[in-house]
């Protein structure tokens, strides 16, 4: 954060003499930063006012229908998505804070190998996700042999939201001032208790904000589940691991490829439940920074 | 905690008080290591993924018809495999969102960084995350109608049902906060003193800021425009619903058009089957788009090595 040291005064001082210049541009950030949030501010509205007929119980009560979109509902979308991220947070979140522990507490970073695991973490989180998919249906799909079932898509995300939980979590790791394990090495524990007793849950309000951002970033994810077949028309729900799914995104993009309006206002309706799922979980994660936030 | 500070305290701090071999210890460090590794593993995944049927491509058809034909319908029968129209797609969705993000990107980072107060800093920096947190169907939707209509009826060009153009100006707004975000950690990084120091020598604001925190954080700017072009160019569901599936050579944003990342889900959504030229070349796209989207990170990490201005 930039906190200006400058007293105000001598930036007003400074300002004196060409005024009119100093406004415009002034006026032209305001109202740059103005478009980005008057075009989220239009979106909720747009989304709220389209799909204001359909939404209610029948979206999470119903199956999805081809031939009915007077009685067509999402239950299987959103019992996939559920399905999807309570197996992804399983997946995702140990293996992330595990990743982030090597690489914070025990790695050596004059050694190659270290270096290699950092960039490459830096590159992954920059790969477009439908490459993702790829890797979900020429890898996880078929030489792994998991086949197009719930499991091998939560996989996917796994893989996909990885970077973002190994980021954040290295940050809040990073954050625990080093006197706290000088104090616990002092008192004769091992690195392992060190960094399980007193890094860790030092550090889990930023882990847990940064694993709400990227289990939020895998709940609206399309692009790679549909190269995994999930746009398939699927109206039942999952019951087990290798059940063909569908998800939220998928469900809202096969809904706008219809032709006929009411699925366009089923879709519309979908996504202000995905939306507001998203704000509860954003909502949540700058809560928890704020309120967990601890400067050492 | 007001503890003092320790200054660089030895690494190793365990060989110390060390009486007896601990296996427990050297197997958390395997397994924290393993948990490390599968993010290599990816990588080796996803070119594992994409060389053996992008080879199988190739073999059948030559890398010069790839790169230099304008015709391009893997799945038409006969089927031809000319990339340049579903490049120029790509190319011109990027390069409307890279017009959109980065003047609005910049101007936004530059008023948080510079002029905005803490309170104010905190309402917006959290909305413009839920901005980036939009997920792209939704995101797609809107380009497609709403964005596209009202074009149509304002616009005195000819503007097709899905388009580039509408879907660029969207993909567009999408990127916002990812150059806004990480140009102004750019900008924040860069020492008070440079401000003071011209404001000490009678620069105004403005000045201060295009003059001074600008160039000084300019690495780190272009490091975000660069990945905001990776994004960009990666963007696969606002094209898909937005842009149509036309694959015809156009130039023109006002045209249905296919991206390299539209094609492949697309196509991998169809049922080609397995082992087939027509599957085979998802793959050979989805190499493209992986190795363009590589080089451009590698660049973007160069750039902010070589060029990093360090402060004490």
């Amino acid at each position: 954060m930039a906190l200006l040291t400058t007293p105000r005064s001598a930036v007003r001082l400074a300002s004196e003499g060409r005024p009119l210049r100093e406004h415009l541009f002034k006026a032209a950030l305001v109202v740059s930063v103005a478009i980005a949030l008057g075009f989220l501010v239009v979106l909720i509205v747009y989304m709220v006012t389209k799909g204001w007929p359909r939404l209610d119980a029948r979206l999470w009560e119903n199956q999805p229908s081809i031939r009915r979109p007077e009685i067509a509902g999402a239950q299987s979308a959103i019992v996939g998505t559920l399905w999807l991220i309570g197996l992804t947070a399983l997946i995702a979140l140990p293996t992330g804070v595990l990743a982030a522990v090597y690489l914070e507490e025990y790695a050596d970073r004059t050694r190659w190998y270290n270096r290699v695991i950092e960039l490459n973490i830096q590159n992954l989180a920059a790969i477009p996700s439908i490459v993702y998919g790829i890797l979900g249906l020429g890898i996880i799909a078929r030489v792994l042999g998991l086949g197009f079932g719930v499991l091998t898509g939560a996989m996917t995300l796994s893989l996909l939201v990885l970077p973002i939980v190994i980021i954040a979590s290295r940050e809040a790791i990073r954050a625990v001032p080093t006197s706290i394990r000088e104090g616990s090495f002092a008192l004769g524990a091992t690195q392992w208790q060190t960094v399980s007793r007193q890094v860790l849950p030092a550090a889990v309000p930023g882990i847990a904000t940064g694993s709400i951002l990227a289990l939020s970033r895998a709940i609206g994810e399309a692009a790679p589940l549909i190269m995994l077949g999930a746009a398939t028309f699927v109206p039942f729900n999952p019951e087990g691991l290798f059940d063909r799914f569908s998800a939220l995104p998928i469900q809202i993009y096969f809904w706008i490829t219809q032709s006929r309006e009411e699925f366009h206002v089923l879709a519309a309706a979908a996504i202000v439940v995905l939306l507001a799922i998203l704000l509860v979980m954003n909502s949540v994660a700058v809560w928890l920074r704020n309120r967990y936030q601890r400067r050492w | 905690m007001g503890m003092a500070d320790v200054s660089e305290i030895a690494p190793a701090p365990q060989a110390l008080g060390r009486s007896r071999r601990r296996h427990g210890e050297s197997v958390v460090k395997a397994v924290l290591l393993t948990a490390a590794l599968l993010s290599v593993a990816t990588t080796v995944g996803i070119v594992a993924a994409l060389l053996e049927p992008t080879v199988g491509f190739f073999t059948h058809v030559g890398i010069v018809e790839f790169f230099t034909s304008t015709d391009w319908g893997p799945l038409f029968k006969p089927p031809s495999f000319g990339v340049i129209p579903v490049v120029t797609g790509t190319l011109i969705t990027t390069v409307i969102a890279i017009a959109v993000a980065v003047p609005l990107g910049l101007a936004a980072a530059v008023y948080l960084s510079e002029y905005a107060s803490a309170r104010i800093r905190r309402v917006i920096k959290p909305t413009l995350e839920v901005l980036a947190g939009i997920p792209t169907v939704a995101l797609g939707f809107f380009a497609l109608t709403l964005v596209t209509p009202v074009m149509r009826d304002w616009s005195p060009f000819e503007i097709s049902l899905k388009n580039g153009l509408s879907a660029g100006l969207v993909v567009g707004v999408m990127i916002i906060p990812i150059v806004a975000s990480l140009s102004e950690d750019a900008m924040a990084a860069v020492p008070n003193g440079l401000r003071e120091g011209a404001y000490a020598l009678g620069s105004s604001r403005m000045t201060v800021a295009l003059r001074v925190v600008l160039p000084a954080a300019f690495s780190g700017v272009v490091a975000a425009i660069i990945l905001a072009v990776s994004r960009a160019a990666g963007e696969t569901m606002i094209v898909v619903i937005a842009a149509g599936s036309n694959p015809l050579f156009t130039v023109n944003p006002a045209d249905e058009m296919l991206t390299m990342a539209s094609f492949i889900a697309q196509a991998g959504s169809g049922d080609a089957p397995v082992g087939t030229v027509a599957y085979n070349t998802i793959f050979a796209v989805g190499s493209l788009l992986f190795v363009l989207t590589f080089l451009m990170n590698w660049f973007s990490a160069r750039l902010v090595r070589r060029y990093r201005e360090v402060y004490e």
